[in-house]
């Protein structure tokens, strides 16, 4: 989660400060290639973000970077990576928030590394969805009929849905959650979020029985040990406090 | 055979019951950790106020006569040992179980700087300290279950050298206490309220002011106790012996 920027970026001569850029480089392709840091200077300009600065990094100096991109705007999901210890979205954080210019990137752990700060999220998400089953299961997905209208929905419960549905599969939250990073088989909050925002669908057919099969165990909801590093990372703000919580407080009613 | 079977085809309902009865013993241990030192601590108002408390919590007013029943201290050490022995086994579970995950969380740690996931692994260490630090303390009350008072405690403290165990069994229950009740919080968000972030905050302040208070609470006692027991040494094994009678007894005279 970034926090308000408040410094200023450039100096009074109107240059910009030199950022050292810290960036953990290792090719898992390249045989004998070992994990090593390298250090970059880039001059900073005004509302630069570190994917800016990555691309010009990529562009001016080292063409060799990998990193991963794609909107450039907080919404796919696609560069997070290890900001100064913290998982984040590369193109949402503002070089002005790191007041002493020193910024070391790492790639997201948790993840297979493809190559520097670059990771398949998308073999995690793959499986986490198949586990998970994140797809809605009801009686029209057997027989589908699209000249039948689709059943209308309260508005307050699509706003609901909604608001569980913004989660862009960054990893952010698997990154940062300790139990996930000790324990491979946790699901982690993505897997938990997705959980709620279908359970919370009506066109979902599937009861809390179903749900406890997928996430009653410690390998679930009750392998969370609270440590809140999904919640006070997300880059979405995605409720996962609650939700966790939530989730937990039915599986254990489940009889 | 047929259990094997079911589970199979369904998935345990124990986890979900695991995860409930560690959170219900961290409370009840937690609940009465504070009782606990608030009791101890009376011994800030004097030997005779401690020594008042720890007849009364012997029942002494449903006899007559000095002293209590010795057997209800003893009940309740026991039963805080099963409870805490229970609670121990369940929290276990979640402990880091090889030097790969203990190497990995640790790094994590280190990455990430954040205070929730650092606070785990006070509760992890605390909770290790425990197991044999609380298990002696509560064998020492459960065997000399009649020995709680001004003197015969502080000579437990001082002359049977039990001073630096209960220094550091109080850094690390309260320690453990407060994270463990702020975590119960979150983990089952039934006291968010409106605004489970405005909660958090909350919670999070209450267990910094409640650790600060029983940690001060439980310094100045062990300072007490200590400075009476030091004096007490020549004399270790005498008890105290008020000099105000005991006025609240429900026994009939005759």
């Amino acid at each position: 989660m970034s926090d308000p920027v408040t410094t200023q970026t450039g100096t009074p001569s109107g240059k910009g400060r030199r950022l050292k850029f810290h960036i953990l480089r290792f090719n898992p392709q390249l045989p004998g290639d070992t994990p090593r840091m390298q250090t970059f200077e880039v001059e900073e300009q005004s509302g630069m973000t570190i994917f800016i600065a990555l691309n010009e990094i990529r562009e001016r100096q080292d063409p060799s970077l990998q990193f991963d991109f794609v909107c450039r705007a907080g919404i796919c999901g696609s560069c997070g990576m290890v900001i100064n210890g913290r998982p984040d979205l590369a193109c949402r954080t503002l070089t002005a928030k790191f007041t002493d210019g020193e910024i070391t990137l790492l790639p997201l752990p948790a993840f297979e590394l493809i190559g520097d700060l670059s990771v398949n999220t998308g073999k995690f998400m793959r499986e986490m969805s198949e586990r998970i089953e994140s797809w809605i299961h009801g009686e029209g997905s057997k027989e589908c009929n699209y000249n039948i209208l689709e059943e209308r929905m309260d508005p307050d419960l699509a706003e609901a849905i909604y608001e569980l549905d913004r989660c862009i599969e960054c990893g952010c939250c698997i990154s940062a959650c300790g139990t996930k990073r000790m324990r491979e088989d946790f699901l982690g909050a993505v897997g938990f979020m997705h959980v709620a925002r279908f359970r919370l669908d009506t066109r979902d057919n599937r009861t809390d029985d179903d749900w406890y099969e997928i996430i009653g165990d410690d390998d679930g909801v009750f392998g969370c040990m609270s440590l809140m590093g999904c919640e006070d990372t997300c880059p979405k703000d995605l409720p996962h406090q609650t939700q966790i919580a939530f989730l937990r407080r039915k599986m254990v009613m489940v009889k | 055979m047929k259990e094997l079977l079911k589970d199979e085809v369904r998935k345990s309902r124990m986890p979900a019951r695991l995860d409930l009865l560690q959170s219900l013993s961290g409370l009840v241990l937690g609940v009465f950790m504070w009782i606990h030192l608030v009791l101890v601590s009376s011994i800030l108002l004097g030997k005779g106020a401690m020594n008042g408390l720890s007849r009364f919590m012997e029942l002494s007013f449903l006899k007559e006569g000095p002293g209590g029943y010795p057997f209800v201290p003893f009940i309740i050490a026991f039963g805080v040992f099963l409870i805490f022995i229970l609670h121990a086994g369940l929290a276990m579970r979640k402990f880091p179980s090889t030097w790969r995950q203990n190497r990995i969380f640790r790094s994590h740690m280190k990455m990430m700087h954040h205070s929730d996931t650092n606070l785990w692994y006070v509760q992890v260490v605390t909770g290790f300290i425990m197991f044999f630090l609380g298990s002696v303390h509560l064998y020492v009350i459960m065997t000399n279950p009649g020995t709680i008072g001004p003197y015969a405690s502080a000579d437990r403290f001082v002359t049977d050298w039990m001073a630096p165990l209960f220094l550091i069994l109080l850094f690390a229950v309260e320690l453990h206490a407060a994270v463990g009740m702020y975590r119960l919080a979150i983990k089952w968000g039934i006291l968010d309220g409106e605004d489970p972030l405005v909660a958090r905050k909350k919670f999070k302040k209450v267990k910094n002011i409640t650790s600060v208070f029983f940690l001060t609470l439980g310094i100045l006692s062990w300072i007490v106790y200590v400075t009476i027991g030091v004096h007490h040494r020549d004399h270790a094994g005498e008890r105290y012996i008020s000099s105000v009678p005991a006025s609240y007894s429900f026994v009939m005279r005759g």
